[in-house]
C-alpha cells in the first residue's frame, strides 16, 4: 500500500509540473501584459521599466523556474491587476465558488437520482418520456444559453429572482456565505440550476441505464420470487448497487463543476474564482491565470487519488503493485 | 495578511454591506463592464478608473460637464513669467477624514504622481518644482512653457498627505512590493463630493455622499452602489429588470429592446474619442503586403485613393446604427482646438480613388493586411471589415487581423516595434486639448523626446513636428488656433491618417433617474439626480 501510495503521488508531481510548464508556455499567446497595467500615455521607457521590474525580459525557463520554485512554497505572487498577494484574491473568491458548486453538485444529486429511478421503474410512462426529453435539453444546450434564458425568463419577465450577484452576504471568519440571507439564497437559485443543469441529466441517465441493468439481473428475479415489496425490491436491492459507479462519477464530476462555473459565473457575474479567472485573462493576469490552473489541476489530481486510493480498498480484487486501471 | 487581519476586514465590510441596505434615501446602483482598476488615484491613467474616482478625489482643476476645465481645488491661476505659475487654492476645503487641505497637500501628491507605481508620471513630470508660497499659494516652475499643465492637472488628484504617510502609502501602489502599500488600493480619502464607504474589487463598491464637501452641486442621490457587470446581456437584463438604475456601455443592437421596454431608455451621444486608420508611411517596404520593394502607403496618390474609397456614411449607417459622427479631423468637437471648417470627411468616390491608383501604377491594386482590435471600440471588427469590402471595390485587398485589445496592442504598439503595416485605432485626448493629439499621433516618432509614440505608421511631417512644439508654449488664442489650423491643414493635405468617425456614448439609464452624459465616457455623479 505504502509503495502504491508514494508511486502515485509522485506521479500527481510529475502532471501537476506538466500542466505548469503547458499553461506558462501558453501565456505568452495570450498578449502584453504591460499594456493592460498602464494608460495610453505611458511612455515606452516607463513601460520597459515595469517590464524589467515585474521579470518579464528573463528568458523562459527562468521565469518558469521562478515560478515553480515560488509555487511550491504557496506563493504565487502579486496579481498585476490588483497588486494584491494572488492567495488572497483566491481565498477571497474561493466560498463563492465552492458555494455555488456545492449546492450544484447536491442538487443534481438530490434530483437526477430521483429521476433516473422513476424513469427506469416506469420506462414507458408519459413522465418519464418527459424527463428523458427534458435530460436531452440539458445535455445539449450550452452553459451560457441556459444562463441567458433563464435570466430573461425569471429575472427580466417574471421578476422573481435576481438577475446578477450573490445578494448580501455574510462573514463566518474568512468564509463569505450567501446562506444566511434571504437575498443571497433567491441569488443562488439562478446559478445554481444553471451549473447542475448537465451534470442532473447526466446521473439521471446513469442512474437509470445502471438502474435498468440491475432490475434484469437474477437477484432482482430471486428477490421478486420471494415476494418482497416493489419498493423494497426497488430501492432496498436494487438502487443500493446501483450506486456504486454513480457515486465514482460524482466525485469525478465535482471537480469538473468547478471548472464549470466559469460560464456560469461569467453569465451570472458570480464573484468566484471563474469570474476572477476570465477577467485575468482578459486582462492577461499572468500570476492570478497560472495560480487558478495550478489550482484547478491539483483538486482533479487530488479526487483521482482519492478515487485511486478508494478503489484500492473497496476492491481488493485489484492488485496494488501496478495491476489497477482506472479513473 | 494575516487571519486574523483578514477575519476583521471582511466581517467589518459584511456589517458595513448589511448596514447599507437599510438606508434609504436616494440610492443608485451602477454597473460598468469592468471594475476601476483600484482606488489608487495615481495608479492608472486610464479613463474608467480615473471618472469612477473623480468622484472622490479631486485636482487642481476639474471639468465641468461638457469637459471645460474649471477651478477645482484651486480658485485661480496666473501664468507668472514663461516657467511659472502661481495657484491660489481653495480655502476651506476638508478631506473626508476631517483633515484641511493645503499646499502639502498638493506638493505631496505631486512627488506621489512621480513615485515608481505611478502611471501619472507624464503629467507629474509637466512640472520640475512647487514651491509653497503660503498655506493657500503655491507656485509651480517647469522647465518651459507648460500651458497645458492646469488642464493635464484635473487629473492629478490631490490626496491628504497625513493620511497618506500614516497609511504608509506616500508611494503609488507597486505591483512588486508585497503590500507595503497596499492601503490605497482599497481605501481612499479625498475632497470629492462622495466618498468610499466599502469596496471589495471586481464584486462591489459602496458609495455615500460627503458632509463636509466644499461645493454646492447638482446631485440628490445620497448613496451609490456599484457592481461590474461584464456580460453585456446580463448588464441589460438587470436593467429592464430594476435591479439597477444605470449600466453601461449597452451594445448598439441592443437599443431597440432598451427603447421597446418602458422606464428604461438608451442614452447615445457622440463620444470625444475619434476612431480612425492608419498607415505605415515610414517602412520601405511594407510588412504585410504583397507589393514588394517599395512601400505603397508613401505614395500620396495612394493614401488619397484609400481615403476617397472609404463610405463613412455607410459605416455609420450600416454599421454604427446611425449613432456615429463621421469625421474629417483627428479630433472631436469637445476637443479644444477643434475647427469646424476642417471637419468636412474626405469625398467618397470610388472612381477617383481607382484613377489614383492608375496613376501611381496599382492599376491592378495591392494587397495589405490591416491590424484591428475586436474588443475595444464600439464595433472595432466590424468597421474594419467593412473598411476591407469598401477598399476591394478599388481593387485594394485588405485582409482582417482582428485579435483581442491584449493582443493587438501588444503586436502594434512601440514595444513591438510598431508591426504593422495597417490598423485601426481610436483615440480622446486626456487633456481635452488638440496638442496631445498632435504630439502623439502626428508628430515624427522620437525616441528622445517622446514624440510621435503613438505615430504607428510613423506619418513625419517637419511642419507639423513645428507647429506641435509651437502649439504647445503659445498663450495667444488667436495665434494658437492658427498654427492649429496650419497643421491640420497638412494633416489632411498629405492624407496621414483616414479618420473614420467619433463613436456614440451608450448608456441604459432608469428614467426615475436623469444623467450628464460626458463626452468622455466619464460617470460624474454631481450630474445625477433621481426624478422620480
Amino acid at each position: 500500500m505504502f509503495s502504491f501510495l508514494v508511486k502515485r503521488l509522485l506521479q500527481s508531481i510529475v502532471v501537476l509540473i506538466a500542466v505548469a510548464l503547458i499553461a506558462f508556455s501558453l501565456f505568452k499567446f495570450v498578449g502584453d501584459p504591460i499594456n493592460n497595467m498602464v494608460g495610453q500615455d505611458t511612455t515606452l521607457d516607463e513601460r520597459e521599466a515595469l517590464r524589467e521590474r515585474l521579470g518579464l525580459n528573463d528568458p523562459f525557463h527562468i521565469q518558469f523556474y521562478h515560478f515553480i520554485s515560488n509555487a511550491a512554497v504557496g506563493d504565487f505572487g502579486i496579481s498585476y491587476r490588483h497588486k494584491v498577494p494572488v492567495s488572497d484574491l483566491i481565498a477571497e473568491r474561493a466560498p463563492a465558488t465552492l458555494e455555488l458548486s456545492i449546492i450544484s453538485a447536491l442538487l443534481s444529486v438530490i434530483i437526477g437520482i430521483p429521476m433516473g429511478v422513476y424513469t427506469a421503474i416506469h420506462r414507458s410512462g408519459f413522465i418519464s418520456r418527459s424527463f428523458m426529453g427534458l435530460s436531452l435539453v440539458g445535455i445539449s444546450l450550452p452553459t451560457f444559453l441556459i444562463g441567458i434564458l433563464f435570466i430573461f425568463l425569471f429575472g427580466v419577465i417574471l421578476r422573481w429572482l435576481p438577475t446578477f450577484g450573490r445578494g448580501e452576504v455574510v462573514a463566518i471568519g474568512w468564509w463569505t456565505t450567501g446562506l444566511l440571507t434571504w437575498s443571497g439564497i433567491k441569488s443562488l437559485i439562478l446559478p445554481s440550476i444553471t451549473l447542475a443543469l448537465f451534470q442532473m441529466t447526466l446521473i439521471m441517465r446513469l442512474v437509470r441505464t445502471e438502474m435498468l441493468e440491475v432490475l434484469c439481473t437474477d437477484y432482482i428475479k430471486f428477490a421478486r420470487a420471494r415476494g418482497l415489496k416493489e419498493n423494497a425490491v426497488n430501492f432496498g436491492h436494487a438502487l443500493k448497487n446501483t450506486l456504486i459507479p454513480v457515486i465514482t462519477i460524482i466525485g469525478l464530476q465535482l471537480g469538473l463543476v468547478m471548472a464549470f462555473a466559469i460560464i456560469t459565473e461569467t453569465v451570472f457575474q458570480w464573484p468566484g474564482m471563474g469570474m476572477l479567472f476570465i477577467q485575468s485573462i482578459e486582462e492577461v493576469d499572468v500570476p492570478v491565470m497560472a495560480a487558478y490552473l495550478m489550482m484547478i489541476s491539483l483538486i482533479f489530481v487530488g479526487i483521482n487519488l482519492l478515487v485511486d486510493i478508494l478503489y484500492a480498498y473497496v476492491d481488493p480484487r485489484l492488485t496494488i503493485d501496478g495491476g489497477a486501471k482506472h479513473g | 495578511m494575516s487571519i486574523m487581519k483578514k477575519i476583521l476586514t471582511t466581517s467589518a465590510i459584511a456589517s458595513i454591506i448589511l448596514g447599507a441596505s437599510a438606508a434609504s434615501a436616494n440610492t443608485l446602483k451602477f454597473a460598468f463592464q469592468g471594475d476601476a482598476q483600484s482606488l489608487d488615484p495615481h495608479g492608472l491613467n486610464e479613463t474608467f478608473t480615473l471618472g469612477f474616482l473623480s468622484n472622490v478625489y479631486e485636482g487642481l482643476t476639474m471639468l465641468d460637464k461638457d469637459l471645460k476645465v474649471i477651478p477645482g481645488l484651486a480658485t485661480s491661476w496666473e501664468v507668472t513669467s514663461p516657467t511659472s505659475i502661481v495657484f491660489k487654492l481653495r480655502p476651506g476645503v476638508k478631506f473626508h477624514n476631517g483633515n484641511t487641505f493645503n499646499a502639502d497637500d498638493v506638493i505631496f501628491s505631486w512627488k506621489r504622481s512621480l513615485s515608481e507605481g505611478s502611471d501619472q508620471k507624464v503629467r507629474g513630470a509637466m512640472v520640475k518644482n512647487i514651491v509653497k508660497v503660503d498655506d493657500l499659494t503655491i507656485e509651480v516652475q517647469t522647465e518651459g512653457p507648460q500651458p497645458l499643465m492646469p488642464s493635464e492637472w484635473a487629473w492629478i488628484f490631490i490626496m491628504d498627505k497625513e493620511w497618506s504617510e500614516a497609511n504608509g502609502a506616500g508611494n503609488a501602489a507597486n505591483v512588486k512590493e508585497e503590500n507595503a502599500n497596499g492601503y490605497t488600493l482599497n481605501h481612499a480619502n479625498g475632497t470629492g463630493p462622495f466618498e468610499i464607504v466599502s469596496r471589495q474589487p471586481d464584486v462591489k463598491t459602496v458609495f455615500k455622499r460627503s458632509s463636509n464637501h466644499w461645493n454646492t452641486i447638482d446631485s440628490n442621490i445620497t448613496d451609490i452602489i456599484f457592481t461590474p457587470v461584464k456580460q453585456a446581456a446580463t448588464r441589460t437584463a438587470a436593467l429592464i429588470s430594476g435591479e439597477l438604475d444605470m449600466v453601461y456601455p449597452i451594445p448598439v443592437q441592443d437599443w431597440k429592446r432598451l427603447d421597446s421596454e418602458t422606464g428604461v431608455s438608451a442614452i447615445r451621444g457622440p463620444e470625444a474619442r475619434t476612431i480612425f486608420l492608419g498607415m505605415d508611411q515610414s517602412r520601405d517596404e511594407l510588412l504585410y503586403s504583397n507589393i514588394k520593394g517599395k512601400n505603397p502607403l508613401k505614395d500620396l496618390r495612394v493614401r488619397k485613393a484609400m481615403a476617397h474609397a472609404l463610405n463613412l456614411d455607410l459605416i455609420k449607417k450600416k454599421i454604427m446604427r446611425g449613432a456615429s459622427t463621421p469625421t474629417g479631423l483627428m479630433i472631436a468637437p469637445q476637443v479644444n482646438g477643434f475647427n469646424a471648417d476642417y471637419n468636412t470627411p474626405y469625398k467618397y468616390d470610388p472612381a477617383l480613388s481607382k484613377q489614383l491608383l492608375t496613376e501611381a501604377g496599382y492599376a491592378d491594386g495591392f494587397e495589405i493586411t490591416i491590424d484591428c482590435p475586436n474588443n475595444r471600440y464600439v464595433n472595432d471588427e466590424k468597421i474594419c471589415q467593412a473598411a476591407a469590402s469598401m477598399m476591394a471595390k478599388v481593387g485594394i485587398k485588405m485582409k482582417v487581423l482582428a485579435q483581442p485589445k491584449s493582443k493587438y496592442f501588444g503586436k502594434v504598439l512601440a514595444q513591438n516595434n510598431y508591426d504593422t503595416s495597417m490598423y485601426l485605432l481610436g483615440w480622446t485626448p486626456g487633456s481635452m486639448d488638440v496638442h496631445n493629439v498632435l504630439l502623439g499621433l502626428l508628430s515624427c516618432q522620437n525616441k528622445e523626446t517622446k514624440a510621435g509614440l503613438f505615430n504607428l505608421g510613423n506619418f513625419c511631417n517637419q511642419r507639423v513636428d513645428e507647429l506641435q512644439k509651437m502649439v504647445g508654449v503659445e498663450t495667444d488664442p488667436g495665434k494658437r488656433q492658427a498654427y492649429i489650423d496650419e497643421a491640420m491643414q497638412i494633416i489632411k493635405d498629405q492624407v496621414a491618417y483616414l479618420p473614420l468617425h467619433q463613436q456614440p456614448l451608450s448608456w441604459g439609464v432608469s428614467d426615475k433617474f436623469s444623467v450628464n452624459q460626458r463626452a468622455d465616457n466619464a460617470f460624474d455623479f454631481r450630474y445625477v439626480s433621481k426624478t422620480q
